[in-house]
């Protein structure tokens, strides 16, 4: 028996009985029988897990809630999985749509994202992951900046170099609008180079990939993006990674230096993860992150993780809370220095 | 490289792989015809399948459903005036015209064969020039893009009648306007959203187009219907020759020709892509008319579906060159298809028809094959596709307005659409009761907006100087052939009114005619 049935017929015995005291004793009799029998017919699996991915099919989010799915369900971690796309408002409409509903949504999980720390900081949306259950960052990537490859920057120093002296001349590109990712990784490196966060001439491409072309075409001579992405481009030999924003190098790209080795503190991770609906009990806040958990070192997952290039990031639970919280700062105090933020 | 196309073509005719190319265009042909849904659902459908194939086989099986999607789009444009994609919107300015003169069966033909023209022609351009295509498509900058929406504004004339050219520019600038609301990239401000959570993503072009076609179309007939339901019935359900007469044939056959390029070099272009290419090519075959053809554009002129039908398929072909020689997408569609082709661990670029010449051929050769089995396929379905006009309109009617809301919802998954299309529709059809043309507003949609943002970026990497107009050769080249198609015509009438005592005024009665 599958917990979002159990939900419904919840909610419509309430509504259909709910005058009569007897009938509904009777109803949470019944169910509460129902209940523990579940609880003590699925001690290894969980029965439902319903994804909410807050936009449409083919995205980054999309592509995430269906790997980690995929991974659940052919691992037998979980027996029944369900997907449900709903965009708008950059995401602001599913996460409206989980707080309204979140008593009928015990078994669902929403994907998100850096953007989710960001958007709420600019007031997108006026809800904040304070507003829903933080389950776990499953997966991350780093941030990346790129160069072509017969470009004059050998180094980012170099880059840091003509920046100090001549700001306006750097001229750093990104696949996002002014104001998001791309950009707030770009401001946070310079800044933590000790220039001027706000000199940062960024120019915005709607997608990655016409970022990328831009790059080429040597309108912009350095380019914003994630990590991974930086990788699949560099394989092709079109351009060099000068620099990768993680705490140390990584084993996919060894020579590719950090920030921090080259003196600027400054590291960023972006995150993807999953929240629950708010107001859940612990036992089922513990079930999710302990299914998620489980999930890291089963064969179905590593196949999944392979295919997309994924870096396992795993934080559940308090210290996936901790490390928003610490994003949020961060983030937020970049932001504002750059006039985004009052 | 002779090598590695015979190892491709060895891979492509694999009885497996033939088997993909069949069931791709099969797919592709079917999805691409309902209203709304088009090659970026279609492709997006096929992720789970293509897992369990090898390379080939899975980036040929997607090629085949994108481009039969492109192909198949134009029938839903042609017989209820309802796009079938994004790129086949242009189709029904001309196309649904067509159907309307009971000549379905004809613009449905010739629709087939232009799709066959330009995806033809286009992979073979691509078989012989990819490699050396790559270094076109990086030689285009912001600059560039904006003098090219610049050239593609200048055909609004050739949607407006006689007398309407007001009308047309005020609905240019209607569809400007629409362009800018949403978030602008370029500053990060969300504009003309009115706080509203589901506007800083901007209205999108598909729900706009079947807003102000197929809806707005679908209540016109309602309205209008009544008094002369039946004669309409019976008329409408003649499919009309399928046959070309020769003088047709000489007459679309340069158009096919030249849109075909056309369309394959925009293609190319990352920042451009199938439905811009079929808007250029529309408004270049206008810009090209004589003014006695001029007039026929957008009542139903075969230039005018050979055109932007040549134009996608050979653009959709194009986009795969920076896609396999880059690694760049141009488009939603591509970029999922990169994702394949990363998930495969094939890794898109300068060395993929070294490194993976099985892959890189083998699919530019399945294109050819792709496009004989959809005029194969299309061709002998358009009697039986057609019978669709025969359908009693109360059936057919709520039909369309089935299809074409939930392909919209199901490409945003947003129910914020649906009420935006409802009044989308409400203003569309108060002003074609006021008789304004719907093209320019979508013209201006779709270009002004690219048109925005390029300019905004160059000026941002120019620092505020508009020097690029003149200092750069591929912007000042693309920007004087757009003053030549504004000035030349006007002067050249004026130049003729004063030899000839007709005057433009007689050729355009005698067009009329």
């Amino acid at each position: 028996m599958d917990r979002t049935i159990k939900m419904s017929v919840n909610e419509r015995g309430i509504t259909m009985f709910g005058k009569t005291a007897n009938k509904k004793t009777l109803i949470a009799a019944v169910l509460t029988t129902c209940l523990t029998a579940g609880a003590s017919f699925h001690v290894a699996a969980m029965e439902s897990i319903h994804f909410l991915v807050p936009g449409g099919a083919g995205g980054g989010w999309d592509g995430t809630a269906r790997g980690v799915g995929e991974a659940l369900s052919k691992a037998g971690l979980v027996d029944s999985i369900s997907y449900e796309n709903m965009s708008g408002g950059g995401g602001g409409k599913a996460i409206a749509h989980l707080i309204e509903t979140a008593n009928q949504k015990h078994d669902t999980l929403m994907v998100n994202s850096t953007p989710i720390v960001i958007r709420s900081l600019s007031k997108v949306f006026p809800q904040s992951f304070r507003d829903l259950t933080p389950i776990a960052a499953t997966v991350g990537d780093f941030g990346a900046f790129v160069v072509r490859k017969d470009s004059k920057y050998n180094s980012f120093n170099d880059v840091v170099a003509e920046f100090n002296e001549k700001p306006r001349s750097v001229k750093i590109g990104g696949g996002s609008a002014r104001g998001s990712m791309d950009h707030l990784v770009a401001a946070m490196a310079f800044k933590a180079s000790g220039g001027d966060a706000r000199q940062v001439r960024y120019v915005a491409y709607d997608a990655g990939g016409k970022a990328m072309a831009g790059l080429l075409s040597g309108e912009i001579s350095i380019l914003s993006t994630g990590f991974s992405e930086a990788l699949t481009l560099a394989d092709s030999g079109e351009i060099r990674i000068l620099v990768m924003t993680g705490e140390e190098r990584n084993e996919a790209a060894p020579d590719v230096p950090t920030l921090k080795e080259l003196g600027y503190d400054a590291s960023f991770v972006n995150w993807r993860g999953f929240f629950a609906a708010p107001g859940i009990s612990d036992t089922e806040k513990a079930e999710f992150v302990t299914t998620l958990k489980k999930m890291y070192d089963t064969d179905a997952w590593e196949n999944v993780r392979a295919r997309n290039g994924w870096v396992e990031l795993f934080k559940p639970d308090d210290e996936f809370v901790t490390f928003l919280e610490q994003q949020e700062k961060e983030v937020g105090a970049l932001m504002r220095e750059l006039g985004f933020l009052k | 490289m002779l090598d590695g196309i015979f190892t491709g073509l060895s891979t492509a005719v694999m009885p497996f792989n033939l088997m993909m190319v069949v069931v791709g265009c099969f797919a592709g042909t079917f999805i691409g015809m309902l209203p709304g849904l088009g090659p970026i659902s279609a492709v997006a459908l096929m992720i789970p399948i293509t897992y369990g194939l090898d390379p080939s086989s899975g980036i040929i099986l997607m090629a085949g459903v994108y481009y039969g999607a492109v192909f198949g789009g134009s029938t839903s444009s042609i017989l209820i005036n309802a796009p079938g994609c994004a790129s086949t919107v242009v189709t029904a300015f001309d196309g649904y015209p067509l159907a309307q003169k009971n000549q379905a069966g004809k613009a449905l033909a010739l629709a087939a064969y232009s799709s066959f023209s330009g995806g033809t022609i286009g992979a073979l351009a691509l078989l012989f020039a990819a490699p050396a295509l790559a270094k076109v498509s990086l030689s285009f900058q912001s600059t560039d893009y904006f003098a090219l929406m610049i050239l593609g504004l200048t055909a609004v004339a050739a949607f407006s009648g006689k007398g309407q050219v007001i009308k047309a520019l005020i609905m240019t600038v209607f569809g400007l306007m629409i362009a800018t609301v949403g978030t602008d990239t370029m500053s990060g401000a969300t504009r003309f959203t009115f706080g509203s959570l589901d506007l800083i993503d901007g209205i999108s072009f598909l729900l706009l187009a079947m807003a102000t076609f197929a809806l707005t179309e679908v209540i016109m007939t309602v309205l209008k219907g009544e008094h002369r339901k039946e004669e309409q019935q019976v008329d409408m359900s003649k499919l009309g020759s399928m046959k070309l007469s020769k003088e047709e044939i000489k007459e679309v056959a340069p158009t096919i020709a030249r849109s075909s390029v056309f369309g394959f070099l925009v293609g190319v272009l990352p920042g451009a892509g199938a439905t811009i290419a079929s808007f250029l090519a529309y408004g270049l075959e206008r810009n090209l008319a004589s003014v006695k053809e001029k007039l026929k554009f957008g009542k139903g002129s075969l230039r005018g579906v050979a055109a932007p039908e040549s134009a996608n398929n050979a653009a959709s072909t194009g986009s795969f060159v920076p896609l396999l020689t880059l690694g760049i997408p141009g488009s939603g569609t591509t970029a999922i298809m990169l994702g394949a082709l990363i998930a495969y661990g094939i890794q898109p670029g300068p060395r993929l028809f070294l490194d993976n010449p099985d892959v890189f051929w083998s699919v530019i050769i399945s294109m050819y094959f792709g496009n004989l089995v959809l005029l194969v396929l299309n061709l002998p379905l358009i009697p039986y596709i057609s019978k669709l006009l025969i359908i009693p309109r109360p059936i057919l009617i709520p039909m369309i307005l089935f299809f074409s809301i939930t392909g919209v919802y199901l490409v945003s998954f947003n129910t914020f659409d649906i009420h935006m299309m409802v009044v989308i529709t409400l203003i569309a059809l108060f002003l074609k009761l006021l008789e304004f043309p719907m093209a320019p507003m979508l013209l201006g949609y779709i270009l002004g907006g690219l048109m925005e943002t390029n300019l905004s970026r160059a000026l941002m990497i120019s620092d505020g100087s508009l020097a690029f107009l003149w200092e750069r050769p591929l912007t000042l080249a693309i920007i004087s052939v757009a003053l030549i198609v504004l000035i030349v015509p006007p002067v050249f009438d004026l130049f003729r009114n004063r030899k000839n005592a007709r005057g433009p005024e007689a050729a355009i009665n005698e067009g009329e005619g």
